[in-house]
């Protein structure tokens, strides 16, 4: 900018009167083949963007968001569970070197020492070379450190069924549910039998799925009590045969109350 | 018409060599993937910013229903998801668009990585990048806990005794995140609210900006 008296100002600001029009550099001054920011290149980043937008929207289309039941701090069965970014460091705790005694070593010290390289990689890794082969150690520090956190998130993962957790859990309004009769014969049976796994207003729990809009027979009922199904075990009721009448009419009640 | 207003204030402000600065500028060969196509690696930047400016408006969108209290908080996720006209798409994008930050996220940390980009004189730019790494992921642990379902509120609780067992801050971390040193309640849905929406965004919004600058300012590195 031009300094020194003569200059001229609009009003008493400090932008000058005389206008020289901006001329940014010739694109010939640039090496290689260059292509304008504005308007070009961002007009194929509007493309490339639309494409990546219609994707995603697809996703949210075909997988709608997830929601469990209302938060109920009193179910003492259910299994937390984080977001999958977070399943690696959940998973190293896990290992016995990061648990017990040695608790602070996963929360902090081997967090901490990859986080904190990850952060101060440009002064650990202060070659002049770029290419990954002219710096083995901090590609090979960062290659271990990807594979690691991709195994633990893998490892977390894999056994958990998020299905069976979404159908344990559907989003069921408070003041949709059932109202329990407690005075019903069947109820005390339920307690002693059903209650650890299917919760106290048959919502199911961490263990059970619930019982309510259940699409099976009194005779099917039965059945399952006795002989289990899926991954319910076999003998969940002992009792006679006219308190397992008691209880299979207990659940068809409360099904019934449900559906109205 | 347009023309006259722009010149108009361009005399008043002199705004031509500002957005000249910010648009006006060569992309180079390298980093085109019209000129070789394995330069897209040089997109995940952009588009990690794309998917943050779509958690930015769906979430302002959210806003409009949530009620950030434990009475009302997961009634008024659930009306959203089942009542409001396009309620679960809005939702949807914010729930998915976080998975997809965190993934673009880590693509473009390394590609980064491994062009060696982060090298003299770049040091300050992968520093303010680490740190939205680590903004997102905070972004991601406090919104986790909004919709106050039984997933939310059972992997915050693991979340704040992980953080109670840090050494001699670890009680008094738990309670300025959860307002209480033992409870999981109330005051954990507000403040992790207040940090989602106005404190974690503030950090967001200001290393961004530092992010941008610093690279208009140096440029993109250049090829291997």
């Amino acid at each position: 900018m031009k300094k020194g008296k003569g200059m001229k100002f609009v009003g008493d600001s400090r932008i000058s009167a005389e206008r020289n029009p901006y001329i940014p550099k010739d694109y010939s001054e640039f090496p290689g083949r260059t292509e304008a920011f504005w308007p070009n290149y961002l007009l194929k980043e509007w493309l490339v963007g639309s494409v990546f937008l219609v994707g995603f929207l697809c996703l949210t289309l075909a997988h709608p968001s997830p929601l469990e039941g209302m938060a109920d701090p009193t179910n003492a069965s259910y299994i937390p569970l984080p977001d999958w970014y977070f399943l690696f460091l959940y998973e190293l705790l896990k290992y016995e070197f990061a648990s017990g005694n040695w608790t602070l070593m996963g929360i902090l010290v081997l967090p901490g020492i990859a986080f904190g390289a990850l952060f101060l990689a440009p002064f650990l890794d202060t070659g002049p070379g770029r290419r990954p082969h002219q710096r083995p150690v901090a590609v090979g520090m960062m290659l271990l450190g990807l594979v690691s956190v991709i195994w633990l998130t893998w490892s977390s993962a894999a056994p958990i069924d998020y299905q069976a957790r979404a159908e344990q859990n559907r989003p069921i309004p408070p003041d949709e549910q059932v109202q329990v009769d407690t005075s019903h014969e069947g109820y005390a049976i339920y307690e002693s039998n059903c209650m650890s796994c299917h919760g106290d207003a048959l919502q199911g729990g961490g263990a059970g799925p619930t019982l309510i809009g259940i699409d099976r027979s009194a005779e099917e009922i039965a059945q399952i009590a006795r002989e289990g199904v899926g991954s319910m075990p076999p003998d969940q009721f002992t009792g006679t045969d006219e308190e397992l009448e008691q209880l299979v009419d207990f659940i068809m009640t409360v099904n019934e109350q449900a559906q109205q | 018409m347009l023309q006259k207003i722009y010149d108009w204030i361009d005399e008043r402000v002199d705004v031509t060599p500002i957005w000249r600065d910010i648009a006006d500028h060569e992309v180079p060969e390298h980093v085109n993937p019209a000129h070789h196509f394995s330069a897209f690696v040089y997109c995940f930047g952009g588009l990690t910013f794309f998917v943050v400016v779509i958690q930015i408006l769906s979430g302002m969108f959210l806003t409009m229903y949530y009620v950030p209290d434990i009475e009302n908080a997961w009634r008024s996720v659930y009306y959203l998801q089942t009542e409001v006209a396009h309620g679960q798409i809005v939702r949807g994008m914010h729930h998915w668009g976080a998975s997809v930050v965190v993934v673009m996220l880590l693509l473009h940390t390394c590609r980064v990585f491994f062009t060696g980009s982060y090298k003299k004189p770049r040091e300050l730019n992968w520093m303010v990048g680490v740190l939205l790494f680590f903004v997102i992921l905070g972004l991601g642990f406090t919104g986790y806990l909004l919709p106050w379902d039984n997933k939310a509120y059972f992997a915050t609780q693991v979340g704040l005794e992980i953080a109670q067992q840090v050494p001699f801050i670890g009680d008094a971390l738990r309670t300025l995140l959860a307002g209480d040193p033992t409870i999981v309640g109330a005051q954990t849905l507000a403040r992790f609210f207040a940090i989602h929406v106005f404190f974690l965004p503030a950090a967001l919004f200001a290393l961004l900006g530092i992010h941008f600058i610093l690279i208009r300012k140096q440029g993109i590195s250049g090829p291997l």
